[in-house]
């Protein structure tokens, strides 16, 4: 009797190591087949030629000076924020609650702002610095502890971190609102501008640009070359390889929470004390959640973090130039935003793994 | 008395929207499968459904009520459904990481559904406010018969069909996963992946089925908060996503069992709606009430994982990826 015996349609097998400049290519490609998508979508809607489209994009991001600067605004917030997820994420700690981080941070900024305004600006700004991180810290300390000595789930935890945050926020709103009834809190020292970082080299962006490559540099240092950096690696491969190397896998989680959390919650003082000059809950207005996506899109490396952040940033505005040009509203951004990760994060699987399709079929007698 | 009951109306309707993604999400939990889209496929879910109506409401004179509701559910469940399905295919099918997929959902369907519900006018060319009161009050008829029965009619008959639906279908998804042959194999999937494909069960195939039609349970949440909650127009104000999120802290309420999450998600409204009941609090203090529901899901989430009993539980493979090749 004779048996036909067939290979699957298709194997999936894991990849050697991928030459960089393939995967760059990769991701390039994956990218612009996402615009490529994007601008079927927008004529779709729209009917704009898609080519202009762009252009308008590009004009909305980078046509003034002053969009290039909420350009990079954009991109330095996500960038701080993805830069203090990166720790966590590379032990494999799913910190979803940056949102409530970068939060926590900015109300104590905002606090210090109003209640120590009188204070000499040094001061003032060590003591912000120091309390935001503080915040911040604090708020990722809660599940770092309880998912080291209990192994409660951390996703789900600082998930209803954020939410806690962004009660507390409103909760700061409504008593600091300025003026009374507005349920905002106003642009806070708007004449002293105590608080608010100085202008250096002729702009008032100078400390977010060098706070943000401060950290992208020490950061990655940190995480590469520095023992600390090797045992949250180890931790995250396998924890009981860990163990077994004779780390302390506990005390390698709360550390490197209570660092995720610190730098997350500095964003927090560089969006209030350096961007809006107040607290809302649009201070971290989701950038909490999309920081997560860049930090993983990256791979833990902050330098491609910068990159990463910069065309989310680009999308943003320039998305909203074209909802104002065309009369349709800014969530387009949202919605660009989406499908463009949609594509990376599908890329992914062409970098990691080869497909082989069946070749013959074998007859066994 | 007339305070207790219009708390209990509150929370009844406040409950219904996060009971639908919460069901939704516990078959998707069950086969392993963490997804933090639930606020973007409500999103997808409600705009679905709002545009459908609002483009059916009109193309005609008399729009009838039946075919209203039925529009509603079916764009409903199909957009919720493709948006499950985007979710599956990169996550089992292209191996992404779960989380990042999920909230990557998240901001898509919120952007999807606030840019159509914001511009959803300009687009059919018709500049007035987006309603649509036939369907919204189909949605919102009552059985009045027993409405009208004082006040057992207004604490328990005195709501849409969809708040009956959504306990029916918890009460479903319950006798499903628990006391079926398939729901088992489900269940078996986001236990234990190898075993479950060594059983010869198909773990692809229960993954997509289980995140599909779980996407289309949770999208009907966006349903009845545009149509009954809001009374059948589009608001930008991201509630939506707040009850999404919601949702998910449910699931971990109810301990990932469906019949927990019928009282959980009546509990949830009213601890969210208690502050306009308790007299003297101020602005401030209003606020800090509303951070009660997320409160009691971290509680719950401590003390389950601090008691460490089996059935309480998450899933045990859930957020893990399964590929057969990596053994």
């Amino acid at each position: 009797m004779k048996q036909i015996q067939t290979e699957p349609l298709v194997r999936i097998v894991k990849k050697e190591d991928m030459p960089a400049w393939q995967k760059i290519a990769v991701r390039l490609s994956s990218i612009l087949l996402a615009l490529i998508v994007s601008a079927v979508v927008i004529y779709a809607i729209t009917k704009y030629n898609p080519i202009m489209v762009y252009q308008t994009m590009i004009s909305g991001a980078f046509g003034t000076k002053t969009r290039i600067w909420s350009t990079i605004k954009e991109m330095l917030m996500l960038s701080c924020i993805a830069i203090g997820l990166a720790p966590a994420f590379r032990m494999r700690f799913w910190n979803i609650g940056a949102e409530g981080q970068v939060l926590v941070g900015g109300i104590v900024t905002a606090g210090c702002m109003i209640y120590l305004k009188d204070l000499p600006a040094p001061i003032l700004f060590v003591i912000m610095f120091a309390a935001s991180m503080l915040a911040g810290a604090l708020w990722a300390f809660l599940p770092a502890l309880f998912k080291a000595k209990w192994n409660t789930n951390e996703t789900l935890f600082t998930l209803m971190m954020n939410y806690v945050a962004i009660q507390l926020t409103s909760f700061a709103v409504a008593k600091w609102e300025n003026p009374y009834g507005s349920n905002t809190v106003g642009v806070i020292n708007q004449n002293t501008r105590a608080g608010w970082f100085p202008t250096i080299l002729g702009t008032q962006y100078f400390m977010n640009v060098f706070l943000v490559l401060l950290l992208t540099v020490l950061m990655f240092v940190y995480l590469k070359y520095t023992k600390h950096g090797y045992e949250i690696a180890v931790v995250g491969e396998s924890q009981n390889t860990a163990r077994y190397a004779g780390i302390n896998v506990s005390t390698v989680i709360i550390r490197t929470l209570l660092l995720s959390g610190a730098v997350c919650g500095l964003a927090g003082f560089i969006a209030v004390s350096g961007a809006s000059h107040t607290i809302s809950t649009s201070t971290a207005g989701g950038r909490g959640f999309t920081a997560i996506i860049v930090a993983w899109l990256s791979k833990f490396n902050t330098f491609t973090m910068l990159l990463i952040s910069l065309l989310l940033a680009f999308l943003d505005s320039g998305a909203g130039e074209i909802a104002s040009k065309c009369k349709l509203n800014d969530y387009a951004s949202q919605m660009i935003i989406g499908i463009i990760l949609f594509f990376i994060l599908g890329s992914e699987f062409f970098i990691n793994y080869r497909l082989i399709f069946r070749t013959k079929t074998k007859e066994v007698a | 008395m007339q305070g207790f009951i219009t708390l209990i109306q509150a929370a009844v309707f406040f409950g219904t929207v996060i009971m639908f993604g919460c069901v939704g999400e516990i078959i998707t939990e069950k086969a392993g499968n963490l997804n933090l889209g639930v606020p973007g496929i409500m999103y997808l879910g409600g705009i679905a459904s709002l545009a459908g109506v609002f483009i059916y409401e009109g193309s005609t004179e008399h729009p009838n009520a039946a075919i209203c509701v039925i529009i509603a559910l079916v764009c409903a469940f199909v957009a919720s459904a493709l948006g499950g399905l985007v979710y599956a295919f990169l996550t089992i099918t292209l191996r992404a990481n779960q989380n990042v997929t999920g909230l990557t959902l998240t901001i898509f369907g919120s952007g999807v559904a606030n840019f159509f519900g914001g511009s959803l006018n300009t687009l059919a060319g018709r500049f007035e406010q987006i309603v649509v009161p036939v369907t919204s009050s189909a949605f919102r008829a009552t059985f009045a018969p027993l409405a009208g029965l004082g006040v057992i009619g207004k604490l328990f008959f005195s709501y849409g069909f969809m708040v009956y639906l959504a306990i029916l279908l918890a009460v479903l998804a319950h006798r499903f996963l628990m006391h079926t042959r398939k729901g088992l194999n489900l269940r078996t999937v986001g236990e234990n992946p190898q075993a479950a494909d060594a059983a010869g069960i198909n773990v692809t195939k229960n993954k997509y089925l289980a995140i599909c039609i779980g996407a289309g349970i949770s999208g009907f949440g966006g349903v009845y908060y545009v149509m009954d909650y809001i009374k059948g127009t589009w608001a930008n104000d991201g509630s939506i996503e707040k009850l999404g999120w919601l949702a998910v802290a449910l699931v971990i309420f109810a301990t990932w069992k469906s019949l927990n999450a019928i009282w959980g998600a009546y509990l949830f409204g009213v601890l969210y709606w208690m502050y306009m009941y308790i007299p003297g609090l101020t602005r401030s203090s209003q606020v800090i009430f509303k951070m009660l529901p997320y409160v009691v899901t971290i509680i719950v989430l401590v003390v389950t994982s601090l008691k460490n009993s089996r059935d309480k539980q998450p899933p045990a493979a859930l957020g893990l990826a399964y590929f057969r090749e990596e053994r």
